[in-house]
């Protein structure tokens, strides 16, 4: 094999290094019932857990959270390094592998920087802690006598250390105690600088980058036939024809999951398309028809929670608005088809995967495989972009129900195009509704109702099994029920309680748990409708205020840091108070701070509206950020550029299109996304706030985006869209 | 069947039928990493090569129909060490998330300086319109490429 061969390699070799073994199992170290440790070290709270330092005076760092595109591995090593006294190059990281990493659980949700990072830091200051205690006991001197500059050490009469020659001695296995105060930022030398991302050289020069790219000994391919609908039976297939095909390994059929494994990639592909041909189906239950999809969701039982009640007393003689916003079911839609290689080999298997989470995925596989979870490895190794829980863990039961039907022969399998959109859980179709009161000027009631399904249905699920192939198996396995997210971050309810100071609210998520169509965790979870609805209904009431939208959204909000994300993009974008679109151009202003405890974004952007053809472009659109201490600006901006234009594919372009018979949004012409003639050209302003703390930003900017878009359409025309996608149909009906 | 085919300024053979999309061949038998699959329909460019120095969707082009031609692929473009100014420019730009459309897109602007050297962004943003982008790295794509044409002019 030729991917990830530096961590082979070191795994394998061992590079003289330090470490022998891990304690990795949490439930032994909560056992000790031992102080909380902050970020990831609650639950992985050894330092070998994370850091080694090698004989050759470098140090392995261990991050349990994964690279999915967003530049963690480089934001990470960054931490580290800067803690260490080491230069970049001298830091190596190994991917995340259930042998060896920490528990990190799911890397989702913009948490990355501050569980990982801080858990990082502060491990990494604390082992350059120890290493200074054992250079001062060698030297005879007090350790804060030392310098330390490059992973070297030196005392005052010129003698010299390096972490490699006191490697031996040191002994990491060890709790952490998160007592070592990490360096003041003012001091960082690494940290705050927009190092670029190590992964990119490769990306750009064909070299081995992706979980797609690996080539292991004696491998063969896969190709898996799905039914026509979820919830089908495979009464019959003619095995015999496909076996025959060329290069044809096996036809694996378990119940109805149905797969094959032939020599050649392209065998695969061609025998796939003969078992399409001849499989006979007893269909499953018909999907309900898209044109009334808000009302079957809205006629399914619900469980009812009030996420917020604030009382007080209501004047006299209030103005009352109402509105309903409605957001449709969206995919993932990576540009690279989700793939996986599995090995069987004596007993044991070993899974290649870009899931997001490596330690959650092992254990709905062992469900379906039924095999112990020791017996599962899982190692991650980077994919497309995932945007969250698309097709990669059930790729991972696919490859590997394959690789145990031609054991020993290691499996690769990615889904076709029309697998990935017809079978990823999609981000689920929302609703909702508000009704607020205006007094002088100013919101006094604010009622926000939400409807939505789940938003994960991952492997961390417990009750039962969230791997796609396991349903169809013939000993049909059966999801694990869905569960609520809990406020603060929320799922459904994400972002649905505002930031801003009402003196009156009250905020309902109406959770269903059915799902008509299969749904999970999609970039933002419901921050993506929540923020579309509550900033686009805040404008409406700026206007029934008559007052400027910026404005009326820095009356009401207490929070400094958000008031000047809001007057910073408002000065960036030279907005002029009560500006006012001529019919065709116009322009909106959408805030939120992420999850209400992460990131601060707020955009500006710029639509134009041709009324004849009902086509909208955004030409134009400006962010301000503030996620508290930046560790790489031009990865932050890079996040945030990447959120807004995603956001405007969703808003202008997305929905996952379906009939009565099945999914039918089965390629990029059923799927259409923003394309580059059409993208916005975006200006994006940092707030680096040294002293604060990192806030996640990768999923900042996607709510503040659909809300300035459809703010800025309603200031151009007048009039307001409240259900997305803004299609040509919806905006010609909007212009009347 | 035997075909050989001139990668790279190599010529190679491979025993395939003739009608296996070239994309195949490349990843697995030159395991040549750079062209990507997306979609097998000529939808996404994520899989983009040169055929004769054209812009070529290798998920749907056989082999058999390729005969003497000069297939170019990123890895005939240039190396971590030596990079064409493309290459040189991505990095520069830092223009990638993922980076799983980026080989479709560097090869799709590859075409495009040769054909037009001084491109404006206009005239980049159409070249490289067919090419799907899921990140929203676009912004960073473009000046990438203008960057790239800037490079190419001085050298």
């Amino acid at each position: 094999m030729n991917l990830m061969s530096p961590t082979r390699r070191e795994f394998t070799a061992g590079l003289g290094s330090i470490i022998v073994s891990f304690s990795l199992d949490p439930k032994l170290a909560v056992a000790q019932q031992a102080a909380k440790l902050p970020g990831s070290l609650a639950e992985n709270r050894m330092l070998d857990a994370w850091i080694r330092i090698n004989a050759d005076g470098s140090a392995t760092i261990f991050p349990g959270k994964v690279e999915l595109g967003q530049g963690i591995t480089t934001a990470l090593t960054q931490i580290a390094a800067e803690e260490l006294d080491l230069p970049l190059a001298r830091v190596r990281v190994l991917t995340t592998d259930t042998s060896r990493s920490p528990n990190e659980g799911v890397t989702a949700g913009s948490q990355s920087i501050e569980y990982g990072g801080t858990a990082l830091r502060l491990a990494s200051a604390e082992v350059r802690a120890i290493l200074l205690d054992l250079a001062a006991k060698r030297f005879g001197v007090a350790s804060d006598m030392l310098t330390v500059a490059d992973g070297t050490m030196g005392s005052a009469d010129g003698r010299k250390v390096g972490y490699g020659e006191l490697a031996a001695e040191v002994d990491l296995h060890r709790e952490a105690t998160a007592t070592v105060a990490p360096k003041p930022p003012a001091t960082h030398k690494i940290v705050g600088k927009s190092i670029s991302r190590f992964d990119i050289p490769n990306k750009v020069t064909g070299g081995v980058a992706y979980v797609q790219d690996m080539r292991l000994l004696g491998m063969v391919h896969g190709r898996i036939v799905r039914p026509p609908r979820p919830g089908s039976r495979l009464d019959g297939v003619d095995e015999a024809t496909a076996k025959a095909m060329p290069g044809v390994i096996a036809v694996v059929r378990d119940g109805s999951f149905l797969g094959i494994v032939a020599e050649r990639e392209e065998q695969a592909i061609k025998a796939r398309q003969a078992l399409i041909k001849s499989a006979k189906w007893t269909l499953g239950p018909e999907l309900p028809d898209p044109a009334k999809i808000y009302d079957v969701l809205l006629a399914l039982p619900t469980e009812d929670i009030v996420i917020s009640d604030k009382q007080a007393s209501m004047p006299e003689g209030t103005k009352v608005i109402e509105a309903t916003y409605r957001k449709p079911y969206m995919a993932h839609a990576s540009i690279g088809p989700s793939c996986a290689l599995a090995e069987f080999k004596d007993g044991k298997m070993t899974v290649w995967t870009h899931s997001q989470g490596v330690f959650p995925l092992r254990n709905h596989l062992s469900l379906g495989l039924k095999l112990p979870v020791a017996d599962i490895r899982c190692i991650h190794a980077e994919g497309s972009g995932c945007y969250g829980h698309n097709g990669a863990d059930d790729v991972s039961l696919d490859a590997a129900l394959l690789a145990r039907a031609v054991a020993p022969r290691p499996v690769r399998l990615q889904w076709m195009r029309d697998d990935e959109f017809g079978w990823e859980p999609y981000g689920p179709a929302m609703i909702m509704q508000a009704k607020a009161a205006l007094s002088g000027g100013k919101i006094v009631d604010w009622n926000y109702e939400l409807w939505s399904n789940t938003h994960s249905t991952r492997p961390t699920e417990p009750g039962g099994n969230n791997l796609l192939a396991s349903w169809y198996l013939a000993e049909a396995q059966t999801a694990a029920p869905p569960r609520i997210i809990p406020q603060p971050a929320g799922g459904g309810d994400r972002n649905a309680i505002p930031l801003y100071d009402f003196p009156r609210q009250r905020i309902v998520h109406h959770f269903i748990k059915e799902m008509p169509l299969r749904v999970s965790a999609l970039r933002t979870l419901g921050a993506y409708s929540n923020v579309f609805a509550v900033e686009s209904f805040i404008d409406e009431l700026a206007r029934a205020a008559n007052a400027d939208p910026i404005a009326f959204r820095i009356a009401q909000l207490k929070d400094p840091r958000a008031r000047a994300v809001i007057e910073a993009v408002a000065k960036k974008a030279n907005w002029k108070e009560g500006e006012v679109g001529d019919g065709r151009r116009g322009r909106g202003i959408g805030f939120a701070k992420y999850k209400t405890l992460s990131v601060y974004v707020a955009v500006i952007a710029e639509v134009e509206v041709d009324p004849a053809s009902g086509v909208i472009k955004v030409p134009q659109a400006f962010a301000v950020a503030d996620a508290g201490q930046i560790i790489n600006p031009d990865g932050l901006t890079n996040q945030i550029e990447g959120g807004i234009i995603q956001s405007t594919s969703w808003t202008l372009h997305e929905q996952v299109r379906f009939d009565r018979d099945g999914i039918t949004s089965r390629d990029w012409h059923g799927y259409p996304i923003l394309t580059m003639q059409d993208v916005p050209h975006v200006e994006v302003e940092l707030i680096d706030r040294p002293a604060e703390k990192s806030l996640g930003a990768g999923e900042g900017s996607q709510g503040p985006a659909v809300a300035a878009i459809v703010n800025a359409f309603a200031n151009a025309t007048g009039k307001r869209i409240r259900e997305l996608p803004l299609t040509r149909e919806r905006v010609k009906a909007a212009l009347g | 069947m035997a075909i050989q085919l001139k990668v790279n300024g190599k010529t190679r053979a491979v025993t395939a039928e003739p009608d296996t999309p070239l994309l195949y061949v490349l990843r697995n038998d030159f395991e040549l990493n750079g062209a990507k699959f997306g979609c097998g329909l000529a939808q996404c460019g994520a899989c983009t090569v040169l055929v004769d120095g054209k812009a070529t969707r290798s998920c749907v082009t056989p082999i058999g129909t390729l005969g003497e031609s000069d297939i170019t692929t990123i890895e005939g473009l240039g190396t971590i060490e030596e990079p064409h100014p493309l290459q040189r420019a991505f990095m520069d730009e830092q223009a990638a998330q993922c980076g799983y459309c980026i080989n479709g897109m560097i090869m799709t602007a590859k075409e495009l300086l040769d054909r037009n050297p001084k491109p404006s962004e206009a005239e980049v943003r159409t070249g490289l319109d067919a090419n799907l982008c899921r990140c929203g790295t676009h912004g960073r794509i473009i000046r990438a490429v203008l960057k790239a044409a800037e490079l190419a002019g001085r050298i």
